[in-house]
């Protein structure tokens, strides 16, 4: 069906993609697996026609073509479902769709009528008439599936496709999959979940650093070996804060009574009457998919909206829902925002800038002088010491920001604020778009957290970091939050039935029954 | 009485409504340009050159759209294919278009201009075209394939360039289109509104069409509400202050104190009674903040560099 070899691609001095070979067969399910940052992104752009390949030959049915946009992608028969950034918020279902076809009308016409008929076929309900920004991630997805199926195509690329669904949703999209590879389409099926691809998937090719390192045959390897040739190394084992010492205690570091919350905006998520403990010595994660209020939840906690009653987040004993973020850092607070840029760090800033811009506050004696002059040095210190303990890899002393990768720049900001000793430290998203040995450290330094005294929130999609790391999860759903549930009781099933908007006790229920 | 001020009204509306419904379409792409007040410049004095020139106001108005839009892609060049940041952009955009009109226009001051006529109703033809103008565009923008595309850029133009939709080329044809429309609205001053040329004769007109479009929501019917409104008081204005200069006595008693008391506002607070009234009535009508931000362009401004 497809057939690439030796396809680079090089952005400056990096390169993205070095000499990529890859077979799909007809009627396959292949799994381009790697690290975030090996180049999986690049490789589909070039196949899809957005990205242009400078050296490699791409074989579709055996001739060599040359894919210059994604009209002609599409036209030889290549579909594709983005992770992200296809849909348009403002614009309704229906007008998303057609604006992938040329001519005909805007979603009411014919190109509606097939949109139900390929949507009824495949078990993908959608409603041309609802407007995108309003829908959840997991109906996007359909919208963007059907879409894709509405043009036939041979070969169909899922970018990362269950990253942002419920395990239940996800099961949904395996048979639709199954389905395609019956009717004879072939499958690129991106991901970094090991599970889903030995299962799914028929062939896999596994890239790092931007270059193949094996060809397998997925349901003949561990995940464990998947991982290491994805990786390259062996991933050091994690240990729960909890399990090691029982220090939990009934110190409540934070407590939220009743927070609610409007929402900000039409596409933002009200918090509604949301209740929860966090004591000294746990790590409390919350789970849900994209998009229930997450990211609300996280904007309340850490001051960048203030509460209408300051009894709704009390940290340590204080009623701090009037106060603002640094007034909450003096209480013993950390933030560790999910957009590392521009959110957690200002990108055009060196390292030790931004270590001054959320420390100044909290530790005025230590970095500030007289006549509030900054003491560069001690800064450079801090942030020397941070780059050390938390193995941040950087190509200067004091670079930019936005010079370091996400991965390394995700350590140094947690870095940033374990190196306060804080109380409390509230993460969203600790090891998004991180690579795995990064994302190890990350996780091992905040059940250090728990292990001190403090106490941690964690905010994450990623269920398998959650069971990892937490030791109770509460789920997420439409800006409400379940009760916690200890990691004893706590199985997917469960959790996945919590995201899905089971209401807990329902969901006991019918695990009972099964 | 009334017939005669609701044609003054519909005249002072006119070129407000042109110069926004072009930078309307042109905001719906993505794409803010600063420069309408330029354009309408240069428009001004086109339209009133062209039409002494040849003795036809219309060939003038013909002439003025062709310049607008030529001249639009000047700013078009800089932003879309050399991304430069666009406010700056049309600010320098509009001290050309003032510039370079004040000094095309040196030879015209002071002579007297030719004036298009009414053909119907007491109103001039360009009035006319300005409500078709406006079935038009909200028909194109919400019913039509590329009106879709349009919005499609300027809602997301990453979306859109992943999707293969040409978004520098359909961005061109926005900008080119704001300029035309703005062209139009200036040729509107100098050959129905006060057949002349003064220097800077536009008087503001583009930066309140600019606000038109941003209070309007996008909107298209809503930014002729908005500039009608703009014209209504600003006629209204001029009655007052018209009367207030007028020695009218021997009114009934109501009416005696009513005027007595118009008399006593200061005219500075009438002549910018306009601005303050069309920016809160518009203000009030897009307060619904869920559709003002389904209307508004996601991506308004922000340059776009496809990655190749």
């Amino acid at each position: 069906m497809l057939s690439v070899e030796g396809l680079t691609k090089r952005f400056g001095t990096l390169v993205a993609n070095d000499a990529v070979d890859l077979v799909i067969k007809p009627g396959e399910i292949h799994a381009l697996l790697g690290e975030n940052g090996a180049g999986k992104s690049t490789f589909v752009k070039m196949l899809f026609g957005s990205l242009r390949p400078d050296a490699g030959v791409i074989r579709w049915e055996g001739n060599p073509v040359s894919i210059e946009t994604p009209g002609e992608a599409r036209a030889l028969g290549i579909g594709m479902v983005f992770q992200h950034f296809s849909l348009f918020e403002a614009l309704t279902a229906g007008e998303n769709i057609a604006l992938a076809f040329e001519g005909g009308g805007t979603g009411h016409g014919a190109i509606g009528a097939r949109a139900r008929e390929v949507s009824e076929t495949y078990g993908l309900p959608i409603d041309p008439d609802a407007l995108v920004g309003e829908l959840s991630v997991g109906e996007r997805q359909r919208i963007e599936i059907v879409r894709c199926l509405m043009q036939d195509p041979k070969l169909i690329i899922l970018d990362e496709p269950t990253s942002v669904l419920t395990p239940q949703e996800a099961e949904k999209l395996f048979e639709t999959l199954e389905r395609l590879k019956s009717e004879g389409r072939s499958v690129l099926y991106i991901s970094h979940r090991l599970d889903e691809v030995r299962r799914l998937c028929d062939s896999a090719t596994v890239l790092r650093h931007g270059r193949v390192v094996a060809h397998c045959t997925p349901s003949e390897e561990t995940a464990g070996s998947l991982a290491a040739m994805m990786v390259g190394e062996e991933v050091e084992g994690f240990s729960r804060a909890s399990a090691a010492v029982d220090h939990a205690s009934d110190r409540a570091v934070l407590r939220l009574n009743g927070l609610s919350l409007p929402a900000a905006s039409p596409f933002a998520v009200p918090l509604k009457d949301i209740d929860l403990t966090v004591p000294a010595g746990m790590v409390i994660g919350i789970a849900g998919v994209a998009g229930n209020g997450q990211g609300e939840l996280f904007e309340a906690l850490s001051g960048e909206v203030l509460q209408n009653r300051a009894d709704m987040v009390s940290i340590d004993g204080s009623a701090a829902g009037h106060m603002d973020i640094e007034e909450r850092r003096a209480l013993g607070a950390a933030f560790v925002p999910e957009e590392r840029l521009g959110h957690g760090a200002a990108p055009a800033m060196a390292l030790t800038d931004n270590l001054f811009l959320s420390r100044h506050g909290t530790d005025s004696a230590l970095f500030t002088g007289t006549l509030g002059s900054i003491l560069k040095n001690k800064l450079k210190a801090v942030a020397a010491h941070i780059s050390e303990t938390m193995d941040v890899r950087k190509g200067a002393p004091d670079p930019h920001a936005s010079a370091l990768s996400g991965g390394n720049l995700q350590k140094y900001l947690v870095g940033r604020e374990l190196d306060r000793e804080p109380l409390l430290i509230i993460v969203n998203q600790p090891t998004w778009g991180v690579d795995a040995g990064a994302a190890a450290r990350i996780r091992g330094a905040l059940a250090n957290v728990a292990r001190r005294g403090g106490a941690v929130l964690a905010i994450s999609q990623d269920l398998d970091e959650l069971f990892e790391i937490a030791d109770a999860i509460a789920v997420m759903h439409h800006g409400r939050m379940s009760r916690p549930i200890p990691i004893e009781e706590a199985t997917r099933e469960k959790i996945g039935l919590l995201m899905g908007g089971a209401d807990p006790d329902h969901a006991e229920l019918a695990e009972m029954q099964a | 009485m009334l017939e005669a001020i609701l044609i003054s009204i519909a005249t002072a509306a006119t070129p407000l409504f042109l110069a926004a419904i072009g930078e309307l379409v042109a905001e719906r792409a993505g794409v803010l340009n600063l420069g309408v007040e330029g354009m309408m410049a240069m428009g001004a004095v086109t339209g009133f050159g062209v039409g002494l020139a040849t003795g036809s106001p219309a060939i003038g108005a013909l002439a003025a759209i062709v310049v607008g839009a030529v001249f639009s892609q000047l700013f078009a060049f800089l932003t879309l294919t050399l991304a430069s940041n666009q406010v700056a952009t049309g600010l320098a955009l509009t001290l050309l278009g003032l510039g370079i009109s004040g000094q095309i226009g040196e030879a015209y001051v002071g002579q007297p201009g030719i004036r298009m006529g009414p053909v119907f109703l007491g109103l001039d033809p360009i009035f006319w075209f300005s409500l078709l103008l406006l079935v038009a565009v909200a028909w194109f923008l919400f019913h039509t394939k590329p009106g879709l595309k349009i919005r499609a850029v300027g809602d997301s133009h990453v979306s859109a360039h992943a999707l293969g939709v040409p978004v520098i080329a359909i961005r061109y044809g926005a900008v080119a289109f704001g300029g035309a429309c703005a062209g139009l609205a200036g040729a509107y001053l100098s050959l129905v509104y006060t057949p002349q040329w003064v220097e800077a004769m536009t008087s503001g007109r583009g930066w309140i069409a600019l606000a038109l479009v941003v209070f309007a929501s996008w909107r298209p019917v809503r930014v002729l509400v908005g500039a009608w409104l703009f014209g209504a008081i600003t006629i209204g204005q001029l009655q007052v202050q018209a009367m207030s200069l007028s020695t009218i006595t021997g009114l009934p008693a109501p009416f005696d104190s009513i005027v007595g008391a118009l008399k006593a506002v200061p005219s500075q607070f009438l002549s910018s009674l306009p601005y303050l009234a069309t920016v809160l009535v518009l203000v009030l009508i897009s307060r619904n903040r869920r559709l003002a931000l389904v209307n508004t362009p996601a991506s308004l401004g922000q340059p776009f560099v496809p990655d190749r």
